[in-house]
């Protein structure tokens, strides 16, 4: 007969252990009890569950599937209240009692509550479950004032996800600097003002001497006297082991259930695992020790013997993108022997200090640049003697052998914290199932499916040992922001940032470059769709002033055409404006437009106002024109309405910007009179049918369109191209014109993702394109409604007079 | 050459936040610029080829200009590359109840003092 196992709790730890004790035995059957009515998720991801960044389904580790594969019986919801050691049974609370033949407490922790007046009023939360934060989401909107009470890494990450939801947060923390346990004063100082240029308060020291309101809180009381108002309060001021069922049971519990160095109690038949625990007078809060534990455990209870657990040197990671903080070991530096090694670049916001003793390391604080946090773990672990390594301590040398780093890895080394998941697990999975892309890694051991801090040590295992691992290149935007366009996205959509500003204070040199700057307020309104907070000092002079900048400081003025098509009326205005403006050069452009050239900037808005017409963007990175044949209405060869459709085409997608300037050509037959073949987006009328060709070029490159597909009606034309523009906006890096893009990302890749992608996904793309749409309006509008005071005005001096 | 020295130019909100303006005095047309709460002034003109160095984007404390790329310290006035040619004039520059005043006269140009 099978051994009854039974567990008590559902969390990491204690499932992570089950798992475990499956990889080496099928002796039990097993029981788990769980509290919590889901199944196991992975809590140190609910930050990013607040945040928006992932669903609640996406943080589960194991479901129900999982459960009944392995035939273990599962009580969800379900308390237990008492052990009886004699009878060797768990109570649960409804007096119902299961027998064991060894029994795993897994219990975790509790939010600490500090006694302070007023916890209990409405509106107070803790942060600790999926359902705290799911409460929590409910309550979260835009400007709800929320105090945050603890500036370690719970609270930083509550008080980042609560306010990208748009609350208005405050930090509130008891000491000197924030995560105190796992920075020194530098250290701390260095994220308190990342955490501030996100926008979020901090407050420091400060002590709540209560919380006050009537029923439900309305602020905090300080120790010093000081009031901050609250409509929301998170209480996140540590943890407490769950050890209650331990102590009553009669077990010996300290802080936690005490175990030793194979997690047995104080009950041979007891065994405890993950944050109850105290073992060597350690608790436990972080997660890659509970991991350990129940890899010894599991050893242990299935009588296979093996290693014993001998603690945990503490290691920390905040979950915030763009705030990199990861601290390890002994940071003691008053301990005697030990020698601080530091490097600090304020403008960078790079903080690095390592603690070496005895040619050691053992102990680092790193702020801003986590980039070499795996080499120096490793120093850690292995007690590599530094002697050799002392001039490049601070920047370890990136090894010309890019499969050095991992060939230095132990198998037994972790990869992927949050998961658990080690070397020698990933490499199994790389032969076991013939992975060879990243997706891969993720789907076969959830490697780098949590934070994503791993993601870059997973691919250089890939390059390793997968042979036919292929890279994706990326290109960096620039050395003021160094990421990729596809991590800019993310960060921008993920992290809600709406400005310039706001992308370059947390993630680049605070500065900007004419680089970067036009590139990011290109990625936010694209990203935002039109809705973000515009910087025109971002923006080149063009865009500022919506004309064109020439070798003498004048502008040029391209009104709208659609089409190229005009009228007399249209005409006479555009002379007069020429005649009244004295415009040195007025000149029928390549575009089937007319340029008016040499026009002063305090002119420009009363030109845009004397023609009366549309910005014709020629100014700009953003959709120029389309350049039409007369086809059917007057040409004797036409087959296709070119003029109309071309027309339509030009409102449907004018005042839009784009990666690169975007031309558009539309020809009533195969002629091609207009050139269509040549432009971004062309429609080339057929008998009975339009080809949409895209990534053609008459520039400095010269390219033919390529085909993008044949449709029958100029509605379907219309769509496609609408399909093919957004796609284009949304995933050509700035400054890539089409035929760039076309040929990078290959043109049987856009039409799967475009024309023949399923329609809930081309619904995506149109919606998005017209939301856009509704956002952008005809910048020449701005002759009335100027972005600033002095956009166009020349400033004269006020009257001179000497001081 | 300037023969005024401090002289009243504009209000400060008629700059915008890490934008420059032109403003002519007489012969001289200076760019002022506005770095969060601090207003530096230079010489409007780009010793590449003339162009308008207050329409340019500013970078830190640098302004490129907005025709060739040429970069420029808005502080010493002194190219950033030493291979590019040429600096531009600085001038003092102070704010006093909201309007900014600039000493026309102590015009500096790379090291030498330009005489007022």
């Amino acid at each position: 007969m099978k051994r009854q196992l039974v567990v008590v709790g559902n969390g990491m730890a204690g499932v992570a252990c089950v798992e475990q004790i499956l990889k080496q035995s099928h002796d039990f059957e097993i029981t788990i009890f769980g509290d919590e009515t889901h199944a196991n998720y992975n809590r140190i991801l609910l930050s990013l569950v607040l945040a928006g960044e992932k669903s609640p389904d996406d943080i589960v580790i194991n479901d129900i599937e999982w459960y009944q594969t392995h035939d273990i019986r599962t009580r969800l919801g379900v308390k237990i209240t008492g052990i009886n050691r004699e009878k060797r049974v768990v109570i649960d609370e409804h007096g119902g009692e299961t027998e064991y033949d060894k029994l795993i407490l897994a219990t975790g922790s509790s939010a600490f509550i500090p006694p302070i007046p007023g916890v209990d009023k409405k509106n107070v939360h803790v942060f600790r479950t999926l359902d705290d934060t799911r409460a929590l989401l409910e309550k979260a909107r835009p400007g709800l004032k929320t105090a945050v009470i603890g500036g370690g890494l719970l609270g930083l990450e509550a008080a980042r996800g609560l306010q990208v939801r748009g609350c208005e947060v405050t930090v509130v923390h008891l000491m000197e600097t924030l995560m105190e346990r796992q920075l020194d004063a530098t250290g701390g100082e260095y994220l308190k003002r990342k955490i501030e240029s996100l926008g979020i308060r901090v407050m420091l020291p400060q002590q709540t001497a209560a919380l006050f309101g009537n029923g439900r809180v309305d602020g905090l009381r300080f120790a010093s006297g000081e009031e901050l108002e609250a409509d929301l309060v998170v209480i996140a001021a540590g943890i407490r082991p769950n050890a209650e069922l331990g102590r009553n049971a009669g077990l010996e519990v300290r802080r936690g259930i005490v175990v030793n160095d194979y997690m047995a109690t104080s009950d041979p038949h007891i065994f405890a695992v993950g944050e109850c625990t105290e073992h060597r007078g350690q608790t436990f809060g972080l997660v890659a020790p509970l991991f350990d534990q129940g890899r010894v455990l599991a050893s242990a209870i299935t009588g296979n013997g093996g290693p014993a657990f001998t603690g945990a040197s503490p290691a920390a990671k905040l979950k915030i993108m763009g705030v990199d903080i990861f601290s390890a070991g002994s940071i003691d530096e008053s301990e005697p022997g030990v020698e601080t090694v530091r490097y600090e670049d304020p403008a960078l916001g790079t903080y690095k200090k390592l603690l070496v003793k005895d040619n050691r390391l053992q102990g680092m604080i790193l702020v801003g640049d986590i980039e070499d946090e795996h080499v120096y773990m490793e120093w850690m672990r292995s007690g590599t003697d530094l002697t050799p390594h002392r001039r490049q301590i601070l920047f370890p040398p990136r090894d010309a052998d890019p499969g050095r780093e991992v060939a230095d890895m132990p198998d037994s080394e972790t990869v992927c914290g949050c998961n658990g998941v080690r070397k020698g697990d990933i490499i199994q999975a790389i032969h076991a199932h013939g992975i060879t892309t990243l997706a891969g890694v993720k789907e076969g051991t959830r490697a780098s499916t949590s934070c994503g801090s791993c993601t870059g040590l997973c691919e250089k295992l890939l390059r390793a040992v997968t042979p036919d691992f292929q890279e994706e290149t990326r290109t960096t935007l620039c050395s003021c922001v160094p990421f990729s366009y596809e991590q800019l996205r993310d960060i921008i959509r993920g992290q809600k940032l709406k400005s310039v500003e706001e992308v370059l204070s947390v993630y680049g040199n605070r500065k900007g470059c004419e680089v970067c700057k036009p590139a990011l307020s290109y990625l936010l309104d694209m990203v935002w769709c039109g809705d973000h907070d515009e910087d025109r000092s971002a923006r080149f002079i063009n865009d500022r002033v919506h004309a064109n900048i020439q070798k003498d400081g004048t502008f040029s003025v391209v009104p709208r055409m659609r089409g190229g098509v005009t009228t007399p009326d249209e005409l006479r205005r555009i002379a007069d404006v020429a005649d009244k403006y004295r415009v040195p050069m007025v000149k029928v452009t390549g575009s089937q437009r007319i340029d008016l050239l040499g026009i002063k900037k305090a002119d420009l808005p009363k030109v845009w106002a004397d023609l009366g017409m549309l910005s014709g963007q020629a100014y700009t990175k953003g959709v120029r024109m389309v350049k039409t044949c007369v086809g059917t209405e007057f040409c004797r060869f036409g087959v296709q309405d070119s003029t109309r459709a071309g027309i339509e085409l030009e409102r449907r997608l004018e005042n839009l910007f784009t990666p690169h300037k975007f031309k558009m050509g539309v020809v009533g037959c195969p002629r091609n009179c207009a050139e269509a073949t040549v432009k971004d987006l062309g429609m080339v009328g057929q008998e009975g049918s339009w080809q949409i060709v895209v990534g053609g070029a008459a520039g400095k490159s010269v390219r033919k369109a390529d085909l993008l597909i044949t449709v029958e009606t100029t509605e379907q034309a219309l769509e496609a191209s609408d399909l093919f523009f957004q796609y284009y906006r949304e995933n050509a890096n700035y400054l890539e014109r089409s035929y760039d893009f076309v040929e990078r990302v290959g043109i049987e890749k856009i039409r799967k993702e475009t024309v023949y992608a399923p329609e809930a996904d081309k619904k995506k793309l149109l919606d998005r394109l017209a939301r856009s749409k509704e956002m952008a309006k005809d910048a020449w509008l701005e002759r009335e409604t100027p972005a600033h005071p002095t956009q166009f005005v020349q400033i004269q001096p006020m009257e001179a007079q000497r001081s | 050459m300037n023969t005024r020295g401090w002289t009243p130019i504009t209000k400060i909100e008629n700059i915008a936040l890490r934008e420059g303006r032109a403003v002519k005095v007489g012969d001289t047309e200076i760019a002022i610029f506005r770095l969060d709460h601090r207003y530096l002034t230079i010489e409007n003109k780009c010793p590449h080829k003339g162009g308008p160095l207050c329409d340019g984007i500013v970078s830190g404390t640098t302004v490129v200009c907005p025709l060739h790329g040429q970069r420029f310290d808005l502080e010493t006035g002194m190219p950033v590359l030493a291979s590019q040619p040429g600096c531009v004039a600085i001038f003092p520059t102070r704010v006093e109840e909201g309007v900014i005043f600039v000493d026309l006269g102590s015009a500096s140009k790379g090291q030498e003092e330009v005489a007022a």
